[in-house]
């Protein structure tokens, strides 16, 4: 595809706020969920440099109502990585929504004339085709009805569609005949990844849809708030049969949700695979002889540079170490998120676990939680989002999660377990909340 | 004991021991001077804490008494004889274990071992160093590898090797068997030729019987394994694998 040197284009990157995430917890207690790392970096951070990507991408606009204090930080670090992008964080005064949002700094995403913009939300994760997408969406432009919005979306099996926004696709015009978010009933496999290219006339439409709302707030006729707009159930759902402007472009790349932590470990797993196509040289690579690290490393594993992990160590598969961390000799650990400033002493074993920052682990201790991967069996499985909780009120197993300054004592075995900030264990754990 | 035995001149001397719970055993009742009144099998109300410790000093003359039919002698016999005067109790002094259960096994491990460094006995002498904590009871041919922590209370048996990092307590490794790397061990008996893989984790009384493979990263909680298995999945909650 050719690029038009003014050509500009836009990516807006809804984060949400506080209120979101709380399935995230504890280790959202610490840190807003986009800024938790996972495969090394930022969640946030994997959006960003996925729209960075896009040619003619001119500026990332990241939406949400964190404070600024939250967010701004983190973006002045990485500015400097993205030169010709360049990356702002706009607070929400309050829910606008997701349609709301993009509609109240419409002045923002237009300014620079763009001639699309790109959306994501927050909590999605995966390799997205973007400029791809942005190609169909432009080809589509010349048809007779043309593309307001054009959303991404894959395939699901008939049992977990019906936990997303479903999609109904005219298979020769890719026009979406129909929408419904998570239906009760069977609908379509086909089901929506949350990211969308819109055009600019999108903003005349949800002006209009506000109109609307207010007239009929202000009417009595409804109790809902008055400013929040969501583009899939105000946009997408009543214009997909009515207008037939809404598109759909199926991708069959990676693709997930973030929503607890078990899914962190999963997309984890997922990014530092694509590290393998896309960033190489964030892999850890085995050193052989007699070089500084000389850890055995298995399958793509991330380690942050100021780590130090003794050679006799075994690290990997799907495993991210993050800054300052201290591993003793002897450690093995496969399928984890080790956070900053941790220390993990000899022997010991972890596995499907996230240890939280400023954690520490003692000896010969084995600190163990159970995956929710999808079904090898079924194609396009996606993760299991299961409940906390089991029908006979039992925890499910589930990824063992430690928050921050957690301390384990030597030759325990954590199991199965969440455990809050600051606590210090003094005995083994299984299939327990520990406060 | 013999001289005890002996000198009362009568057929039989049953050795008893004194227990915490008596009613899980056969209680003896028995006059200041030993001679046995009577048993009671598994009281319900508190007799004695006195009971049988298994060990009998007893005259050919008591062949006599013993039709040729299936006969138990604590049941048919000794009562006879306790009736007729003839049967004196020794109290046992020291240590005493019925080691029929895994769990009583290493407890008896253990006091036969804290009698072992009270006594000091030429052959079986306790081992010390760095790597090993409290009573530790090693055989010559064992090879034991670097950083590892052995014990308290721990028995390691002929020609068995242990890798590198490896932390035992509690626990009985018999004749052959070899742990790798990084393992911990707590309240165990590994039977003879066993492989026990790196990092692996068992305690609460897990026993594997002969000829046992567990894989690398399992962790074993009060698992009782049978012989020629291969463990490859973890036991997180007690369980019989057969």
């Amino acid at each position: 595809m050719e690029v038009n040197a003014n050509d500009c284009i836009k990516g807006v990157i809804l984060i949400g706020g506080p209120q979101k995430g709380t399935r995230f917890r504890p280790l959202s207690l610490d840190v807003p969920k986009p800024l938790f790392p996972v495969a090394g970096f930022p969640l946030l951070q994997h959006l960003i440099e996925a729209c960075v990507n896009v040619p003619a991408m001119k500026e990332i606009l990241v939406l949400g109502y964190f404070s600024s204090e939250e967010i701004n930080p983190f973006l002045n670090e990485i500015s400097h990585l993205y030169k010709d992008v360049k990356i702002r964080y706009l607070q929400e005064y309050t829910r606008l929504g997701t349609a709301g949002g993009i509609f109240h700094f419409r002045d923002q995403i237009k300014a620079g004339h763009p001639s699309a913009f790109i959306v994501i939300n927050g909590d999605v994760s995966g390799d997205f085709p973007l400029r791809d997408m942005l190609e169909f969406h432009r080809e589509n432009l010349n048809k007779p009805v043309k593309p307001l919005v054009t959303m991404l979306a894959t395939e699901a099996t008939r049992q977990q569609s019906v936990n997303y926004g479903c999609i109904v696709e005219n298979k020769t015009t890719h026009q979406v005949v129909h929408f419904v978010e998570k239906p009760s009933t069977f609908v379509s496999t086909l089901i929506n990844c949350g990211v969308y290219v819109c055009g600019i006339d999108i903003f005349s439409v949800i002006s209009k849809i506000r109109k609307e709302k207010q007239e009929s707030f202000y009417s009595g006729e409804t109790q809902e708030q008055l400013e929040s707009i969501m583009i899939e159930r105000d946009i997408i759902m009543p214009f997909a049969g009515k207008h037939g402007n809404i598109f759909v472009y199926q991708t069959n790349r990676v693709w997930s949700q973030v929503k607890t932590a078990a899914s962190a470990i999963y997309a984890n797993k997922q990014y530092l695979e694509l590290y393998r196509k896309t960033k190489p040289s964030r892999l850890a690579q085995s050193k052989e002889r007699g070089d500084a690290l000389g850890v055995r490393v298995i399958g793509d594993v991330y380690i942050h540079p100021s780590a130090q992990i003794d050679s006799s160590c075994v690290i990997g598969p799907n495993v991210s170490i993050g800054k300052n961390v201290v591993i003793g000799p002897g450690v093995r650990i496969h399928d984890s998120i080790i956070l900053g400033d941790s220390a993990v002493e000899d022997h010991s074993l972890l596995l499907y676990a996230i240890i939280g920052w400023s954690s520490s682990i003692g000896k010969w201790s084995r600190v163990e939680g159970t995956p929710c991967d999808p079904n090898p069996n079924k194609p396009f499985a996606k993760m299991e989002n299961v409940p906390l909780f089991n029908a006979e009120g039992r925890l499910n197993p589930s990824i063992t999660v430690l928050g921050c300054h957690v301390r384990v004592p030597s030759e325990v075995v954590v199991l199965n377990s969440i455990v809050l900030p600051h606590k210090e264990l003094t005995r083994s754990f299984a299939n327990e909340i520990i406060l | 004991m013999l001289a005890f035995h002996q000198n009362h001149g009568c057929e039989g001397t049953v050795v008893v021991t004194q227990v915490e719970e008596p009613s899980k055993y056969g209680v003896v009742v028995y006059d200041g001077n030993g001679k046995i009144e009577r048993f009671v099998e598994k009281p319900l109300e508190f007799v004695s804490n006195k009971i049988n410790a298994g060990l009998y000093i007893l005259n050919p003359s008591i062949l006599d008494r013993i039709e040729v039919r299936p006969t138990s002698i604590e049941k048919e016999i000794f009562p006879a004889m306790a009736t007729d005067g003839q049967l004196f109790a020794y109290e046992l002094s020291g240590y005493w274990m019925d080691i029929g259960q895994p769990k009583d096994f290493l407890t008896g491990m253990c006091l036969y071992l804290q009698a072992l460094r009270q006594n000091s006995k030429g052959a079986l002498t306790l081992v010390s160093g760095d790597t090993f904590v409290g009573n530790v009871l090693v055989d010559p041919t064992a090879v034991i590898g670097h950083n590892c922590r052995i014990g308290p209370n721990v028995t390691i048996g002929p020609d068995v090797v242990i890798e590198d990092g490896v932390c035992i307590k509690r626990s009985t490794i018999l004749k052959g068997s070899k742990i790798r790397s990084h393992s911990w061990l707590d309240s165990c008996i590994v039977g003879w030729n066993c492989v026990i893989g790196q990092w692996v984790r068992m305690e609460n009384v897990t026993v594997l019987g002969e000829d046992v493979i567990v894989s690398d990263e399992v962790y074993i909680n009060g698992g009782k394994v049978l012989p020629h298995k291969a463990i490859s999945s973890s036991v997180p909650e007690p369980q019989i694998i057969m």
